[in-house]
Parts: structure tokens; C-alpha cells; sequence
């Protein structure tokens, strides 16, 4: 088995765990933004309590995805980084301003209007970040973005405004929230009307994420041939039953106020759909020009590649389960 | 080695549209105004968003040390005032440490987005610094969780081993950081063949012959910004009140480590600028404004410098004195800018005073920690030397100011190459029009960050420090 394939395997765990920690950490953002009714101070104070001390680490599966792209695929990103300059810039301020003024609001105690300033700039660009990023991803799987002899050749406006990018937006943004609130329902055990508040919004999102993601398959078959017809291969059929049998499982969960079964079955359902769509993808990273093969780096940087993840793997998994437990119950 | 071929080509389609960028410059043509290139405001947001992140990796390696030590220093002697100053450094350090991260994700990015070129052909040889980085880093986000959100939580010993492993981390992240800067100044670990980098050995690159030296300056750096910051600080509150404990101690310690680092830094300086001189002496030779070969080279020292006419004027001269510091001898022979053609010179002005700014303030900061050293082996107490006081409050800020002062001349001295002597930055550069853009949101934000951090840091200083009495 050639070496990339290991590396391409971890650097999508990496991703799924991005999305299941920090895309749930931009989906508090977005509930915040949407704070209503009595308890929205509530509502408010108990997003914050629940991210303020993960996010920097969740945060960080971002960076390692960026540097396993640039170390073991360096043309590959290379050409990504000069089609999606201007999303991935947009992206970019979206993740300076929701940090920045996440902890401004956090440290900066007073209950003025300054704060709630704060507030809002945290939640627009809680929403604003995920959408962007799922434009990036799906811009890939276009085949909008040509690459010839290492050069881009589509300009910078390929594939992330086509309506199959804009779908997975929308989708990464509703995925995000509906993630966020099933977490803060477990998070919020000690108040019930808070819990109460945040079933309903995780029900609402995750009822809203099937006909979105329907649209995603929609919009595949003109805007990404490619991966609508890697979703209908042989393997899909199980996937999709398995997606759907999570996604029931959550709601399903909710509904019965079974909190905790309910983060387990929602962490299994966006797994499953970001397998899916690797599957779907595979092998390609930018359809249909360059693949995890042909723009691998040379195997000597794959074999160290490969060590230092074990070495840092051995440091980094102990370390976030000690995280985790010292202030999320697993 | 030249530039290769295929590298050659990107040059040709260099920045094609930035002809039309509007904004105007007054440094880059000095009284003439031209309109910058794209590659100049890449170069421009590329300096930026590192001069703005170093800030933080700075506070972000040596703040740690600080919380590690006050925390320790409460762990075996109980004195609550530690244990408070503790919990207020690592306030402050949320909120830095915090826009370090996210501008530091934004320079990972950077890296791709407007150097696609180099991270094309660079990626294998130096991924390797980069991933240990990315453990590191998150080694140190997720024990800074832990420190900050942790200490009701978890027992005294494992909340002080948390601040240990932070402040380990944070070192380690700046030393993979630094080895990769190395690289691009000292490349080595591969063979270039038509243009390609081939037969790559990624651990030799990692180990290249800049890496040590820079390493250990930096990190040091780090240790004598933060402590002289801290001190400078808390220095200002004990002018007003020297009797105040928690100043004191604060003081104390922040003094502590700037002055017991201080003199070592400034001995790695004397040792890096050799290595400099051994491995790029055209960067050395911009760094003293050194235009011709020669023996019994002086040392120059400020000045106007006329790249035009390859002289300093009005500068202080201190005859051999080059010589004597890059060669140990008066009649060392040391090569000047005349060595290399005039578009491989980097910017000479802008080189030569950011190494004699970077020096200057160096050289302050340890002639009040040698003032300093003497009134303690004196016995006297340094609070009530009001002069001291306030030359701490001087250096306060000097740290930081050598620090960016440093990387200009290591970044700027690198130039025009941005892997030095392989890879020139004009072919490293996006094609990508309309830099001017991303360049001055970027700007905007971070100015406006800065403005906000100097506010809230100040507002929260000055609203927690009275507490601390009524207890």
C-alpha cells in the first residue's frame, strides 16, 4: 500500500474530529447569534461556558489538517490555496473575529453594550466561517478547478460559487449548529429549561439538514458529477442507510430527552456523511486533476511523515482525553 | 546554484495586474511615489501578519514560565500572593494567547496563499518542523485549557504540571517554527535537478546549520521580552506604591528572568552573528552596511546609507571593529556587498538599522539588568532605587521592539531570495491579482485588534489590580 494512503486515512480522522469539536464550537456561535426568548443571557453564558475551554484545542485539528495537506500533498495544496484564495482568505478573517472577540467578550466582564457588540461580531462570524469553509470543500469535488503541468488554469472564481458549493455551505453551517445544540443539551444537564431550549433547536436543525442535504445531492448531479456518481456506488446504499439510521437515532433521542444517547448518534450520523463523501471523493483531492497519488511528496517524507504523527499521536491522545474529562463528561 | 528553469517561468507572469494597484507608497521610493506590486503587498501582508503573530508566540512562550514559576513558588511556601499573581498573568495570557492562535492559523495559510510556489517545492523538505509544530502547538492549547479553566478543578500538583507542560509546549512550538525559518535562510537536505528538488532528506533539512543558532537566540529573546515587559510593568505600579506586595512579587519575578536571561542573549546575539557571517555573508555584510571587501572593516553604526554610491554617511565608525567581531582579529578579511550583484543585495537601509535597533535595545536592556545585578549584590532593595525603577519602565517594551527589530533583519536580509540562493520571492509569489485586498483587510483587522487589546488589557489591569488588597 502506497504511504499516502495511511496519511490521507489520518488526515480525514482529522477532519471529521475538526468538525465534531470545532465545527461544534462555531455552532454555538451560531446559537448564540440566535439567542431568544427569557433565557437568551442563559442561553448565552452557557455556550460560552461550554467552549471556552476546548475551542483553542479543537481548533488546532484545522491546523494539523493544513500542515498534512502541505507536507504530504504539497502541490496539491499548492493549487488550492491559489483557486480558493479568496474564499480561504474569507475563511480566514471569519476565524481571527470569532476568536478574538470570543475571548474579548469572555475576559471584557461587564455586562455593557460594549459586550454585547461583542456578542453579535462572535456569532456572525460563528456563522459566517462555516459557511465559507464548506464552499472551500465543496469546491473541490466540482471539477470547476483545472490543474495543468502544476498550474491553475481556472482563475480564482472556479467551482465555490457554483450552487453545489453553495449547497455544502449551507449544509456545513446547518451540520455545524445541529452538533452544537445536541452537545449543549448534555452540557446543560443541571438546567432543565435550559436543556429544554436547546432540544428544540437541535431537533429543528436536525430536521432542516434533510432537506439540505437533499439539495447537496440535488445540485451533485450538474455541479458534481463526480461525487453524485460515487454516491451511487454500491457502497453508498449502506452508508446512506447507516446516515440515516444515526440521524433517526438522534432525533429520535431528542425527542425522548435521551441527551447523551443523543451526541452519540449524531457524532455517528456527521462521521458517516463525511465518510461518505471521502468515499465519493477518493482518490481525488482537486476532481478530476490531481489525486492523493500523483501529488504525493516523495515516501522518505511520507515514512517520517508517518512517525512523527505516531510520536505526536502518543503526546496529543492522552493529552485531549485529560481535557475532555476534566470538563466534559464522557 | 541559480534559479532553476521552471521557476524561472513563474517569474515571467510575474504580478501582471499589479501595475494597476492605485496605493501609493512613500517607503518604497522613497520621496517618489510608485505604485506597489502585488509581490510588494504580499511581502507586505506577509510581514505583517508575522511582525503582529510574533507578538503573541512571544508572550505565548514566555508567559508560561512566568505562571509556572509564581504557581510553583505557592506550591511550597503557600504564600496566596503567588498563587494570585498566577491566576492574573494567565487572565492576560488567555486573552494573547487566544489571537496568537487564530493569527497563527492565519500564517499557516499564508504560507500557501500567497507562496504557492515555494510551498509547492518546500512542503516535503520542511513539513517535517511544521507537523511536530502542529503537535506542539496543540499540546500547549490543550493544557492551557486545562490551566486556565482548571483551577478549581483539578488537584494544586497536576494544575502546576499543566502550567509546566504549557510552557514546555510553547517552547518546543517556537523552536519547530524557528528550525523551518533555518531552512529558508541555510537550505540543505536535497539536490536540485532541472528545476526539481530531488533526493530530499527532510531530517537534514530540519537539522540545517541556521537552526541552532536562531533557535536559541529566539527562544532566549522570548524569555527577555516577557520578563522585561512583566517587569517594566509592574515597575510602573511601584513607583506609585513600592510597598505593594503583589507588584513586588510581580516585579521580582518578571526582573528575575529578564535579567538572568538578558546577558545570555546577548552573548547567542555575538554567536549568531558569526554563524551569519560563515553562512550568509551578504546578509551579514547588509546587517553593517558593509559594501566593500576588506580587511580592517569597521564597524558602522547608524548612518545614512547610499546604496547608490556603496557608502554609510554620518554614521559612527569604530575602525577593525567588524573585523574584530565576526573574525576575532583586526585584519579578518570580511566580505562585503560588492561580493554579490546588486539584485541579489537585500534592502541595505532597512537591514542595517533594524540589526543596530535590535543591538541598541539588547544592550539597554542589560545595562539595567547590570545595574540591577549591582544593587542587589549590594544588598540594596531594588523598589526603593526610583531610578531603576522607571529604567525598568524604559525597557519595557524594548524586548518586543528587538524582537520585531530582529526578524526584520533576518527576513529583509534574506531577501531577495526566499529560499536563500535557490528559490528568489519574486517566484514564489501567487498569481493571484488584487493583493492590495487581502492586504489591507488584514491590516485593518489586526490594527483594529491591537487598539482593542491595549483597551481591555489596561481595563482589566486597572480593574483587578485594587481587589487583590480588600482580601
Amino acid at each position: 500500500m502506497p504511504l499516502e494512503v495511511p496519511i490521507a486515512v489520518i488526515t480525514l480522522v482529522s477532519l471529521v474530529l475538526y468538525v465534531l469539536m470545532g465545527g461544534a464550537d462555531f455552532g454555538g456561535g451560531v446559537w448564540d447569534l440566535a439567542a431568544r426568548g427569557p433565557r437568551r443571557q442563559r442561553q448565552r453564558d452557557a455556550i460560552a461556558d461550554a467552549i471556552a475551554p476546548i475551542w483553542e484545542a479543537n481548533h488546532v485539528w484545522l491546523i494539523l489538517v493544513i500542515v498534512l495537506l502541505f507536507t504530504a500533498w504539497p502541490s496539491a495544496f499548492a493549487a488550492m490555496m491559489t483557486a480558493l484564495h479568496i474564499p480561504l482568505t474569507a475563511m480566514l478573517i471569519g476565524i481571527v473575529l470569532r476568536g478574538s472577540s470570543f475571548v474579548f467578550r469572555k475576559y471584557d466582564s461587564r455586562r455593557d453594550e460594549v459586550q454585547r457588540r461583542w456578542s453579535r461580531l462572535f456569532g456572525i462570524s460563528s456563522a459566517f466561517t462555516p459557511f465559507v469553509q464548506g464552499l472551500t470543500i465543496g469546491a473541490l469535488a466540482t471539477g470547476d478547478i483545472r490543474v495543468e503541468e502544476g498550474m491553475v488554469r481556472t482563475g480564482f472564481f472556479a467551482g465555490w460559487l457554483s450552487p453545489f458549493a453553495i449547497a455544502c455551505g449551507v449544509f456545513a453551517l446547518v451540520l455545524f449548529a445541529f452538533l452544537a445544540a445536541t452537545y449543549l443539551t448534555v452540557d446543560t444537564a443541571k438546567d432543565p429549561d435550559l436543556q429544554e431550549d436547546f432540544r428544540r433547536r437541535a431537533l429543528a436543525s436536525g430536521l432542516a439538514l434533510v432537506p439540505i442535504a437533499l439539495l447537496v445531492f440535488l445540485t451533485s448531479r450538474d455541479g458534481a458529477p463526480a461525487m453524485f456518481r460515487g454516491l451511487t456506488h454500491w457502497w453508498a446504499p449502506l452508508l446512506l442507510v447507516w446516515t440515516a439510521a444515526c440521524a433517526s437515532a438522534a432525533l429520535a433521542a431528542l425527542w425522548r430527552r435521551r441527551f447523551a444517547l443523543a451526541r452519540v448518534a449524531a457524532i455517528g450520523q456527521v462521521t458517516t456523511i463525511l465518510l461518505g463523501w471521502s468515499l465519493a471523493q477518493y482518490p481525488h483531492l482537486i476532481y478530476p486533476d490531481l489525486t492523493v497519488h500523483n501529488t504525493a511528496a516523495p515516501e522518505i517524507t511520507l515514512r517520517l511523515l508517518l512517525i512523527a504523527l505516531a510520536l505526536g499521536a502518543v503526546v496529543l491522545l492522552p493529552s485531549l482525553y485529560y481535557l475532555f474529562r476534566v470538563f466534559k463528561r464522557l | 546554484m541559480r534559479a532553476a528553469p521552471a521557476m524561472a517561468r513563474t517569474m515571467s507572469r510575474e504580478h501582471g495586474g499589479g501595475e494597476a494597484v492605485v496605493l501609493l507608497t512613500g517607503i518604497r521610493a522613497g520621496i517618489k511615489l510608485v505604485p506597489m506590486t502585488d509581490l510588494e503587498f504580499a511581502r507586505a501582508q506577509m510581514g505583517m501578519s508575522l511582525a503582529f503573530h510574533i507578538l503573541f508566540a512571544t508572550v505565548g512562550i514566555g508567559m508560561p514560565v512566568l505562571m509556572a514559576m509564581a504557581e510553583g513558588m505557592h506550591l511550597r511556601g503557600g504564600n496566596p500572593v503567588h498563587r494570585e499573581l498566577a491566576r492574573r498573568w494567565a487572565r492576560g495570557t488567555a486573552i494573547l494567547f487566544a489571537v496568537g492562535a487564530v493569527s497563527g492559523t492565519v500564517l499557516s495559510f499564508e504560507l500557501g496563499l500567497l507562496w504557492p510556489e515555494f510551498m509547492k517545492h518546500a512542503g516535503a523538505i520542511i513539513g517535517m518542523p511544521f507537523s511536530l509544530e502542529g503537535f506542539a502547538f496543540f499540546t500547549e492549547a490543550i493544557f492551557l485549557g486545562v490551566y486556565l479553566y482548571g483551577w478549581d478543578r483539578i488537584p494544586p500538583v497536576a494544575h502546576w504540571l499543566a502550567g509546566m507542560m504549557v510552557a514546555i509546549s510553547g517552547i518546543l512550538s517556537g523552536v519547530f517554527v524557528v528550525t523551518a525559518n533555518g531552512w529558508m535562510n541555510t537550505p540543505v537536505g536535497f539536490e536540485l535537478v532541472d528545476g526539481e528538488f530531488r533526493n530530499i532528506d527532510p531530517i537534514a533539512a530540519m537539522l540545517n546549520p541556521a537552526a541552532l543558532h536562531e533557535v536559541i537566540h529566539m527562544t532566549l529573546a522570548a524569555f527577555t521580552a516577557t520578563g522585561f515587559l512583566v517587569a517594566g510593568i509592574h515597575a510602573c505600579f511601584l513607583l506609585r506604591d513600592r510597598r505593594d506586595e503583589f507588584h513586588l512579587t510581580a516585579f521580582k519575578l518578571g526582573a528575575a528572568l529578564g535579567c538572568i536571561t538578558i546577558p545570555l542573549l546577548v552573548l547567542s546575539g555575538d554567536f549568531s552573528a558569526r554563524r551569519v557571517a560563515e553562512l550568509q555573508p551578504v546578509k551579514l555584510a547588509a546587517m553593517e552596511a558593509h559594501f566593500k571587501t576588506g580587511s580592517r572593516a569597521p564597524l558602522i553604526i547608524g548612518g545614512i546609507v547610499d546604496e547608490e554610491n556603496m557608502t554609510t554617511r554620518y554614521a559612527i565608525k569604530i575602525p577593525a571593529g567588524l573585523s574584530l567581531l565576526v573574525g576575532r582579529s583586526p585584519s579578518a578579511v570580511v566580505p562585503g556587498l560588492d561580493q554579490v550583484p546588486r539584485d541579489e543585495w537585500p534592502n541595505v537601509a532597512l537591514t542595517h538599522w533594524s540589526f543596530d535597533i535590535m543591538v541598541a535595545c539588547g544592550l539597554f536592556m542589560l545595562a539595567v539588568a547590570g545595574w540591577a545585578g549591582i544593587q542587589c549584590c549590594r544588598g540594596r532593595d531594588i523598589p526603593k532605587n526610583r531610578w531603576l525603577l522607571r529604567a525598568f519602565v524604559v525597557a519595557a517594551p524594548m524586548g518586543f521592539i528587538a524582537i520585531e527589530a530582529g526578524w526584520f533583519v533576518t527576513e529583509f536580509g534574506r531577501q531577495p531570495w526566499i529560499i536563500y540562493g535557490v528559490m528568489r520571492t519574486s517566484e514564489a509569489v501567487t498569481p493571484m491579482p488584487g493583493l492590495v485586498v487581502p492586504f489591507s483587510v488584514f491590516t485593518g483587522v489586526y490594527l483594529f485588534l491591537s487598539v482593542i487589546l491595549v483597551f481591555l488589557l489596561k481595563r482589566q489591569f486597572l480593574q483587578t489590580a485594587p481587589d487583590f488588597k480588600d482580601n
